[in-house]
C-alpha cells in the first residue's frame, strides 16, 4: 500500500485555505480601515442637501442591524452542524442566514431610495459621496456573501464539494462574520454618533 | 471522508455548544438593545465612551466566539490581529493629521 | 570536484494523470504552449512573471530614453508638453508597477517555495491567477495609448491634476482601474507567499534557519498584504470620483485634497520598501556565497527587515511636507522618518561586514551586489536629507528628488535585480551566463547610472524643477552649475546605461545558444534551493530535506572541525544528488494545471474596460468572473488521485487507498 504525496500539502497541520482567509480578512480591515476614516472625516462636510442627522432613521436601521447579527448566530449553527456533517441542518442554517443576509441587503436598498428621495444623492455632498461609498462597499460584501451561501447549498444539493465540507462552510462563515463585525462599527460610527 | 475520531477532537477544538452560541448570540442582542437606547435616552458624557466600549465588546465577541479565534491556533489571530491592529494606529494618525480628535 | 556516475532514477518519482475531470476535462499537455498558459507550476510561473516584468522594463526603458532626448538640449522638442507629461507618468507607473514589483513577485515564486523546502506554493491556481492578472493589469494600463492618450498625472496621481479639467482624456481611468487589477494580482501573491512560508517548510526549517532571501520577501508579502487595501480606497474614490460624479476630491464642494495624498503615501511609502527590500534579500545571498563566509549577523538582517518594515507605517507624510500639513506632523514624520534610516544602515554595516575578512570572487553578481551595498548608500543619505523638513521644502520638487530614488531604485533595486539574475540563471536554465559580457554589463551600468543620475542632485540644487517639459537657455545658470552640461551628461549617461542593459539581453540570447549546461553546484552556494538540479524538477525534491541548520546545503558539504573550527569539504553536491535520488519519494501528485486562473483574469480587465465605454461589457466580463469562479470551485487544486491511477508507475499494485483532502 502506498501512500500519495501531494505536492502542497500543509507542514503543520494547520489548513493553508483558514490561514489563507484569515489573511485576507487581516488585509481587509485595511480596507474598510480606509473607508470609514474618509467616511469620518466628510460626514459633516454637506454643501447642500440634508445632513446625517437629518435623514437617518435609527429604529429602522436598528432592526436591520439586528437582522444581520443574528445572521451571524445562524452561520455558526451551520458551521456546527457541518462539524458533526449533519447535512440537514447544514442546508438549514444556511438557507436562513442567506435569507438574513437578504433581508438585511434589502433594507439597504430600501434605505438608499428612502435617502435619495430626500435629497441625498451620491454626488450631493462630500457626505453623501462617503456615505454611499462606505455602506454601498459593505453592501456588495454582504451580496457577495449570499452568493456564496447559495451557491454552497446548491452544490451541496447536486454533489460534493471537493476539498472538506465542513471547511467550505467554515471559510464562507469567516467571511460572513467579518462582514458582520464591519457593520458592528459602522452601525456605531456612522448612525448612532451623531453630527 | 472524515471519521468519527475527527468529530470529537473538532467539539473540543471549538469549545462551544451550539447551546453556548446562542448564549452568546443573546448578550449580543442585549447590547445592541443598549446601543439602540442611547438613542432615546440621554447619557451625557458616558454617551460616546459608552458606545464606543459596547462596539468593541461586540466585536470582539463575534471574533473570539463565532470566529473561533479565541480557541484556534494563534497565527491565525496574528494574521487578522495585525491587520486590525495596523489599521486602527495608521487611520487614527491619518485623521489626526486632519486635526479630527480635536474639533 | 570529481562527477559522480548518477544512477538512472528507476520510476519516475512523478506521475501526472492523462484524463482528469474538473467541471470540463482539465488540461493535461506537459509540453507545447498549454503547458505554460495553464500551468500551475510555481517554477514556470516564476519564469513568466520574470519574462513579462523583462518586457515591461524595455517599455518603461524606453519612455524614459525620450524623457532624456527631451531634456537633452534647451527648448526640447522630441515631444509636446501633452506627450511628456503621459511619458513621466506611464514611465514610474511601468516601472514600479509592472517591472520591479513583478520581477521580484517571479524572483519569489521561483526561489521561496526551492529555499523552504516544498515542492510548490500554497495556492497553485491562485499563482496563476496572480501572473496573469498582472500580465492583463499591465496590458490594460498600456492600452491607453492607443485609445486617446496614457495618464498624466505623475505617478502619484495628485488632486486636482487626476480630475476631469485636467485630464480630460481616459488615460487616468485606466490607469486608476489598471492598478485595481495589478492590486487583485500582488494581493492574492502575498496571501499566496506568506502561508507558503508560514505552513510549508520543510521539517526543521525554523523561521530563524530560513534563508535571508525568504525572509525580506516575506516581510514584502505583509507589506503587500497591508498596504496594497489602502490604494484600492484611494484608486476606487478617485474613480468613482471621475466616473460617476463622487466628490472627494472637489474643493469646491469642501473637499479636502490632502485626502488623496495621504491615502496614496500610506500606500506609498510602504510601497518603497516592497521595491527595495527583495533586492536586499538577494544580495544578502549573493555577498555570503562569494565572500565564502556565513552572513554577518543573520538575526539583525533579519530583524532590521522586519523593523523597517514595520516602522514604514509611520512615515508617509514625510512625501507631503510641503503641503501644509502643519507643524506637528511635519516634526513628527521627519523624526520617524530620520529613525528609519538606523535598521537600513544596519543592513548596510552587515554586508560589509559578510565581505570583511572573506574570499572575495569577483564574479558578475558579486559585482552587482557590491554596486548594490554602494549606491544605494549614496540613495539614502541623501534620503536623510530630505527627512529634515527645512531642507526638503528646498529640494522637493526638484531633480533633486529625481536623483535620490533613482539611486535607491535603480543603484538600490534594479542593480539587485541583475545581482539575482546572474547568480540564479544557472539554476533556472541549467546555463551560465557568460561572465565576461557580465562584466562590461555590469560597468557600463554603473558608469551609465551615476553619469545619468549623479547630476542630477546638482541640477536639483539648482533649481531645475522635476516634471518641465523644457528648460530655457535664459535660466540655465553660469559656469561649474550650467543646466546645458549637466543635462547633457545625464542624457548622454541614460544611452550608456541603455547599452548596458542591451548588453544583459545579448548575453540572454548567447548563453541560450550555449550547448554547455552549467555544473551542479557552480558557485558552491549555501542554501536549500541548489541542493536540487538544473534546472529543478517539476516537484523539485526527489525527497523532501530535513533541515538541521541555517545554510543547510552548507553545512551537508562541509563539517567543521572541533578543535580548529576549520570547515572542510566532506560531501560533494553530486553525492547529495545521487543519495536523493537513491532515496526518491514516489508517488507524488502535483498540482494540476487549470484552464480557470487565466479565465478568471481575463474577466476583469473586460469589466474595467466596460467601467470606462459601456456598463454592458462589464456585465460580460462579470459573467465571465462568475463562470470562472465557479469552475474554479468546483474542481480540486490536485486532480483527484484515481485520475493518476492508470498513469502510475506499476499501476494495480498501488491501488491507492488513503483519501487525501
Ligand atoms: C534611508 C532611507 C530613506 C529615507 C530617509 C528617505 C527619505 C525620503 C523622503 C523624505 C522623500 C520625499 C522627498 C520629497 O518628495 O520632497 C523621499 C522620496 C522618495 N523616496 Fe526615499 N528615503 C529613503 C529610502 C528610500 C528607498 C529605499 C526607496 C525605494 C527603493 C525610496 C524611494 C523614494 C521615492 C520613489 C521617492 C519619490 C517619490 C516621488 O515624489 O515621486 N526611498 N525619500
Ligand atoms: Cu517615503
Amino acid at each position: 500500500m502506498t501512500d500519495v504525496i501531494h505536492g502542497h500539502a500543509s507542514s503543520t497541520g494547520i489548513s493553508n485555505v483558514k490561514l489563507g482567509m484569515w489573511a485576507f480578512l487581516g488585509s481587509e480591515c485595511l480596507l474598510f480601515g480606509g473607508l470609514i476614516s474618509t467616511y469620518m472625516l466628510y460626514r459633516g462636510r454637506v454643501t447642500g442637501g440634508p445632513r446625517p442627522s437629518q435623514i437617518f432613521d435609527i429604529p429602522f436601521t436598528s432592526v436591520s442591524s439586528f437582522v444581520l447579527l443574528m445572521s451571524s448566530l445562524t452561520m455558526v449553527l451551520a458551521v456546527s452542524a457541518a462539524h458533526k456533517d449533519d447535512d440537514r441542518k447544514i442546508n438549514l442554517w444556511l438557507t436562513v442566514t442567506a435569507l438574513l443576509g437578504a433581508t438585511f441587503v434589502g433594507g439597504q436598498v430600501y434605505e438608499f431610495t428612502a435617502f435619495y428621495k430626500e435629497g441625498l444623492g451620491f454626488s450631493t455632498s462630500l457626505f453623501g459621496s462617503s456615505f454611499y461609498t462606505l455602506t454601498g462597499f459593505h453592501g456588495v460584501h454582504v451580496t457577495v456573501g449570499i452568493i456564496m451561501l447559495m451557491s454552497l447549498v446548491g452544490i451541496l444539493k447536486r454533489s460534493s464539494v471537493p476539498g472538506k465540507k465542513a471547511e467550505v462552510v467554515e471559510m464562507i462563515g469567516l467571511y460572513w462574520h467579518f462582514v458582520d463585525i464591519v457593520w458592528i462599527i459602522i452601525f456605531t460610527l456612522v448612525y448612532l454618533i451623531p453630527v | 471522508m472524515t471519521t468519527n475520531t475527527a468529530d470529537t477532537t473538532h467539539e473540543k477544538q471549538h469549545g462551544m455548544s451550539d447551546a453556548g452560541y446562542i448564549r452568546i448570540a443573546i448578550i449580543l442582542a442585549a447590547i445592541t438593545g443598549l446601543e439602540v437606547s442611547t438613542y432615546y435616552v440621554d447619557f451625557g458624557v458616558l454617551f460616546l465612551p459608552a458606545l464606543l466600549i459596547m462596539m468593541v465588546i461586540k466585536f470582539v465577541m463575534v471574533v473570539s466566539y463565532f470566529m473561533h479565534l479565541k480557541f484556534d491556533n494563534k497565527m491565525f489571530s496574528f494574521l487578522f490581529y495585525a491587520g486590525l491592529v495596523l489599521a486602527v494606529g495608521v487611520y487614527a494618525a491619518f485623521l489626526a493629521t486632519f486635526k479630527f480628535f480635536i474639533q | 570536484m570529481a562527477i559522480i556516475e548518477r544512477p538512472a532514477p528507476t520510476l519516475p518519482a512523478i506521475v501526472t494523470p492523462t484524463t482528469t475531470y474538473g467541471v470540463l476535462k482539465r488540461p493535461v499537455s506537459a509540453t507545447g504552449w498549454r503547458s505554460w498558459v495553464f500551468t500551475v507550476d510555481h517554477k514556470k510561473l516564476g519564469i513568466m512573471y520574470g519574462a513579462t516584468a523583462m518586457f515591461f522594463f524595455i517599455v518603461g526603458g524606453v519612455e524614459a530614453l525620450l524623457i532624456r532626448l527631451q531634456l537633452a538640449a534647451p527648448n526640447g522638442k522630441v515631444l509636446n508638453a501633452d506627450l511628456y507629461n503621459q511619458m513621466f507618468t506611464m514611465h514610474a507607473t511601468t516601472m514600479v508597477f509592472l517591472f520591479v514589483m513583478p520581477m521580484a513577485a517571479g524572483f519569489a515564486n521561483y526561489f521561496v517555495p526551492l529555499q523552504i523546502g516544498a515542492r510548490d506554493v500554497a495556492f497553485p491556481r491562485l499563482n496563476a491567477f496572480g501572473f496573469w492578472a498582472f500580465l492583463f493589469g499591465g496590458i490594460f494600463l498600456n492600452m491607453a495609448w492607443f485609445l486617446g492618450g496614457a495618464a498624466d498625472g505623475g505617478w502619484f496621481m495628485y488632486a486636482p491634476n487626476s480630475g476631469p479639467v485636467f485630464s480630460p482624456t481616459n488615460g487616468v481611468d485606466f490607469w486608476a482601474l489598471g492598478l485595481q487589477i495589478t492590486g487583485i494580482a500582488s494581493l492574492t501573491g502575498a496571501i499566496n507567499l506568506i502561508i507558503t512560508v508560514l505552513n510549508m517548510r520543510a521539517p526543521g526549517m525554523s523561521l530563524m534557519r530560513m534563508p535571508i532571501f525568504t525572509w525580506m520577501i516575506t516581510v514584502v508579502q505583509f507589506l503587500l498584504l497591508f498596504a496594497v487595501p489602502v490604494i484600492t480606497v484611494a484608486l476606487f474614490l478617485l474613480s468613482f470620483q471621475r466616473n460617476f460624479g463622487a466628490q472627494f476630491f472637489d474643493v469646491a464642494a469642501g473637499a479636502d485634497p490632502l485626502l488623496w495624498q495621504h491615502l496614496f503615501w500610506i500606500f506609498g511609502h510602504p510601497e518603497v520598501y516592497i521595491l527595495i527590500l527583495p533586492s536586499f534579500g538577494i544580495v544578502s545571498e549573493v555577498l555570503p556565497v562569494f565572500s565564502r563566509k556565513p552572513l554577518f549577523g543573520y538575526p539583525f538582517v533579519v530583524f532590521s527587515g522586519a523593523a523597517i518594515g514595520f516602522v514604514g507605517w509611520g512615515v508617509w507624510a514625510h512625501h507631503m511636507f510641503a503641503s501644509g500639513l502643519g507643524p506637528v506632523s511635519v516634526a513628527v514624520f521627519s523624526l520617524t522618518t530620520m529613525a528609519i534610516a538606523v535598521p537600513t544602515g544596519v543592513k548596510i554595516i552587515n554586508w560589509t561586514l559578510t565581505m570583511w575578512g572573506g574570499k572575495l570572487w569577483f564574479t558578475t553578481a558579486m559585482k552587482f551586489a557590491i554596486g548594490l551595498i554602494v549606491l544605494f548608500t549614496v540613495g539614502g543619505l541623501s534620503g536623510v536629507t530630505h527627512a529634515v523638513a527645512p531642507s526638503d521644502t528646498q529640494q522637493t520638487d526638484t531633480y533633486y528628488i529625481v536623483a535620490h530614488f533613482h539611486y535607491v531604485l535603480f543603484g538600490g533595486a534594479v542593480l539587485g535585480i541583475f545581482s539575482g539574475f546572474y547568480y540564479w540563471w544557472p539554476k533556472v536554465f541549467g546555463k551560465m551566463l557568460n561572465e565576461k559580457l557580465g562584466s562590461w554589463n555590469f560597468w557600463l551600468m554603473v558608469i551609465g547610472l551615476n553619469l545619468t543620475f549623479g547630476p542630477m542632485h546638482i541640477l536639483g540644487l539648482q533649481g531645475q524643477p522635476r516634471r518641465m517639459y523644457q528648460w530655457t537657455e535664459a535660466r540655465a545658470g553660469e559656469g561649474f552649475f550650467n543646466f546645458a552640461f549637466w543635462n547633457l551628461v545625464a542624457s548622454i549617461g541614460s544611452f550608456i546605461l541603455a547599452v548596458g542593459i542591451l548588453l544583459f539581453l545579448i548575453n540572454v540570447v548567447i548563453t541560450a545558444r550555449n550547448p554547455q549546461k552549467a555544473p551542479l553546484d557552480p558557485w558552491n552556494a549555501r542554501s536549500l534551493e541548489w541542493m536540487t538540479t538544473n534546472p529543478p524538477k517539476e516537484h523539485n525534491f526527489d525527497v523532501i530535506p530535513t533541515v538541521h541548520h541555517l545554510d543547510d546545503f552548507f553545512h551537508q558539504k562541509y563539517e567543521e572541525d572541533a578543535t580548529t573550527h576549520i570547515m572542510t569539504q566532506v560531501r560533494t553536491a553530486e553525492e547529495i544528488m545521487a543519495e536523493q535520488e537513491r532515496n526518491a519519494e514516489k508517488h507524488i501528485h502535483m498540482p494540476s494545471p487549470s484552464y480557470w486562473p487565466i479565465v478568471l483574469a481575463f474577466g476583469l480587465p473586460v469589466i474595467t474596460f466596460g467601467l470606462i465605454y459601456s456598463h454592458l461589457i462589464s456585465v460580460i466580463g462579470g459573467v465571465i468572473v462568475l463562470f470562472a469562479a465557479y469552475g474554479w470551485a468546483l474542481e480540486s487544486s490536485t486532480a483527484p488521485d484515481s485520475d493518476f491511477e492508470n498513469n502510475s508507475p506499476g499501476s494495480g499494485l498501488d491501488k491507492v487507498t488513503a483519501n487525501h483532502d
